[in-house]
């Protein structure tokens, strides 16, 4: 019911997600004169408003493709495509959140979320925007608090209000709970759903927990060993809350850690 | 059982020792006051007592300024209660009255009264308090000297230092250029520009402006160089997903990340520039502190240097608590940082 309502407030928010297309992506990098690759072949297309998880050992390249996708860098071959239209810069309909919440430790909360709005010159006439960022957080009473005062959970709420206060088209997410306590993991992750169905943008989440990815995406991508090419795009047709408990997922899961070669025995 | 006898004993108890705790409390906390008003007394009495050895004109007055000292110190402790602030911060303070009216006393004895240290080198108390009273408008145009030209020098020499040291940080280009310069002329102390500088510029003032400009640059140059440059570079790629252009990335990423760096830089070029503007004084610029200590020098007036080396002193500290408080100012957002 909750998710319902939540869906039919999303067609009356203009910012909708974007459309990614990853097209034959290939990337390498330069280690003292030898080529190291990291992406190989790399092709996958999101639809506007998919939630895409992507799973692979640690090292793969992961973090390379995001960086791809977020126009830090260039890839060595392939191209990459929001709604037609070839990323070659960063752009804020794109904003990562990344493993480290990397907040400026020099500004207080409200400004860190303001940075987005300041770089753009439009904070002046836009300043509400902050303000509603910072309520969908749950942090609007700690406006006035520096980063270091902050616990790990409370300091990646800021960065990812830092990253919705632009209205993102594509939220990029790199590992944004990997080093939060279980509960504090569990909490976000239902604030993740919640805040993608409600806004409608289109998510890519790396994590390297086939749980968590289960329980958020409606598709999983599961990576090969470096240089990553893709070895499975799983769907996961399961309405929102989901259970952990359910035997849909859970034999999902044992296929997940069975392709990431962990024959999984519980 | 037990519990009810420890509470009986502590009910009585407590009546019978009161009066003991309180005057130990009142010992702990008006104590060192009562100690402290007794050597200012001592150190008035000093000042009184006997016929001084030489010919000093404030030794009266001396006498009754401790005296004055000694009661402020006497009731400003037993009274700090009701005095809020100024009271406690007193009352804290009353272990250094101690020393310095014990101090006094002694330095007042050893020279005036019985001329146990040589005289000339060593003067009285009340022959420093006669410079500050009888040679108070020299004394202050020189103040104002020394104060004028170490602010232009310093001023000009941490902006200079600051943009230098942005611009190395952030340009591959200007670091290719600017570096050797660097290397090559910063770790020269300025001092030894000195013979050079006097006779190619115009002036000695725009010449020890220089030395000390350049002696406050050469460290901050560098720090801020390398504040630039260690700045994570995490940070701009989260500025530059959330739409940052470069001048961002430079004003609101680099900089601010590179102020604690910055700070330091400029904490040890005013140490090194106190050193040049009072060499710089002393051998060029007929004017400032130094100028004074050379002059007081030559007529062999030693109350003078000592009353100009005090005010020197005060004043390079009070530089140093400005830019501490500065520093503490902008840098609040840090944790843990070192009080002056
Ligand atoms: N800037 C870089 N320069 C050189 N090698 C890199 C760089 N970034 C990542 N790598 C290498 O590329 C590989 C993939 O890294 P990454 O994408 O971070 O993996 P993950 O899948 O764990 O996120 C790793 O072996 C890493 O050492
Ligand atoms: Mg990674």
């Amino acid at each position: 019911m909750v998710a319902a309502a939540a869906l039919a407030e999303t067609v009356t928010l203009p910012a909708a997600g974007a459309a990614l297309d990853i097209e034959q992506v290939s990337h390498a990098f330069d280690i003292d004169g030898a080529q190291l690759p990291v992406l190989s072949d790399v092709s996958i297309s999101v639809e506007p408003g998919e939630f895409v998880a992507l799973l692979g050992p640690s090292g793969c390249g992961k973090s390379t493709l995001l960086r791809l996708v977020a126009g830090l860098d260039k890839p060595k071959a392939g191209t990459l495509r929001e709604d037609e239209s070839r990323i070659t810069r960063p752009h804020p309909s794109r904003v990562v959140v990344f493993q480290d919440p990397t907040l400026f430790p020099w500004r207080s909360v409200w400004d860190n979320v303001a940075l987005g709005l300041e770089a753009q010159g439009i904070l002046k006439s836009q300043r509400q925007r902050v303000d509603d960022a910072l309520d969908l957080v749950g942090l609007a009473s700690f406006r006035n608090a520096y980063p270091h005062q902050l616990s790990g959970g409370m300091a990646q709420r800021v960065a990812l209000a830092r990253a919705l206060v632009n209205d993102p088209k594509i939220l990029i997410l790199d590992e944004p709970l990997g080093k939060l306590d279980s509960l504090t993991r569990i909490t976000m992750q239902a604030e993740i759903v919640a805040l993608w169905q409600r806004k409608g943008f289109t998510t890519l989440l790396v994590t390297h927990d086939a749980e968590e990815a289960l329980v958020l995406a409606n598709r999983v991508i599961v990576f090969s060993d470096r240089p990553a090419r893709v070895k499975a795009d799983i769907r996961v047709d399961r309405p929102y809350p989901r259970h952990r408990g359910d035997p849909y997922l859970a034999d999902l899961r044992r296929q997940i850690l069975s392709l990431l070669g962990l024959d999984a025995t519980w | 059982m037990s519990t009810y006898s420890l509470s009986d004993g502590l009910a009585s108890g407590a009546p019978r020792l009161s009066r003991a705790p309180l005057l130990a409390n009142w010992v702990r906390e008006s104590g060192v006051g009562v100690l402290a008003s007794i050597a200012w007394v001592a150190f008035g009495l000093s000042c009184l007592w006997w016929e001084d050895v030489g010919d000093w004109s404030r030794t009266h007055s001396l006498g009754i300024a401790a005296f004055v000292v000694a009661a402020v110190a006497l009731f400003g402790t037993v009274g700090a209660d009701y005095l809020g602030s100024a009271g406690r911060a007193l009352r804290q303070r009353a272990p250094w009255l101690v020393a310095l009216g014990a101090f006094l006393t002694l330095w007042e004895v050893a020279t005036a009264k019985f001329a146990w240290l040589p005289l000339p080198f060593f003067p009285p108390p009340q022959s420093i308090v006669e410079v500050y009273t009888d040679d108070l408008p020299k004394l202050l145009d020189s103040v104002f000297a020394s104060v004028k030209l170490q602010l232009g020098g310093y001023l000009i020499g941490a902006t200079v230092g600051f943009l230098t040291g942005v611009s190395i940080g952030w340009s591959r280009a200007v670091g290719y250029w600017v570096h050797p310069v660097l290397r090559f002329i910063g770790p020269l102390p300025a001092t030894a520009w000195l013979p050079i500088a006097f006779f190619t510029f115009p002036s000695s003032w725009s010449a020890s402006t220089f030395l000390i400009a350049l002696a406050t640059g050469f460290p901050v140059t560098v720090l801020t160089w390398s504040g630039v440059a260690s700045v994570s570079n995490a940070y701009y790629d989260v500025a530059r997903t959330l739409g940052a252009k470069p001048s961002f990335l430079v004003l609101k990423v680099a900089i601010p990340a590179a102020l604690p760096h910055v700070f330091v830089g400029l904490f040890m070029g005013l140490g090194s520039s106190f050193a040049v503007l009072v060499v710089a004084e002393m051998i060029g610029v007929k004017a400032g502190l130094g100028w004074y200590l050379q002059w007081a020098q030559g007529w062999a007036a030693y109350a003078n240097m000592y009353a100009a080396l005090i005010v020197m002193s005060l004043l390079c500290s009070g530089a140093i608590t400005l830019l501490f408080a500065i520093r503490d100012r902008l840098l609040v957002w840090q944790k843990g940082t070192v009080k002056w």
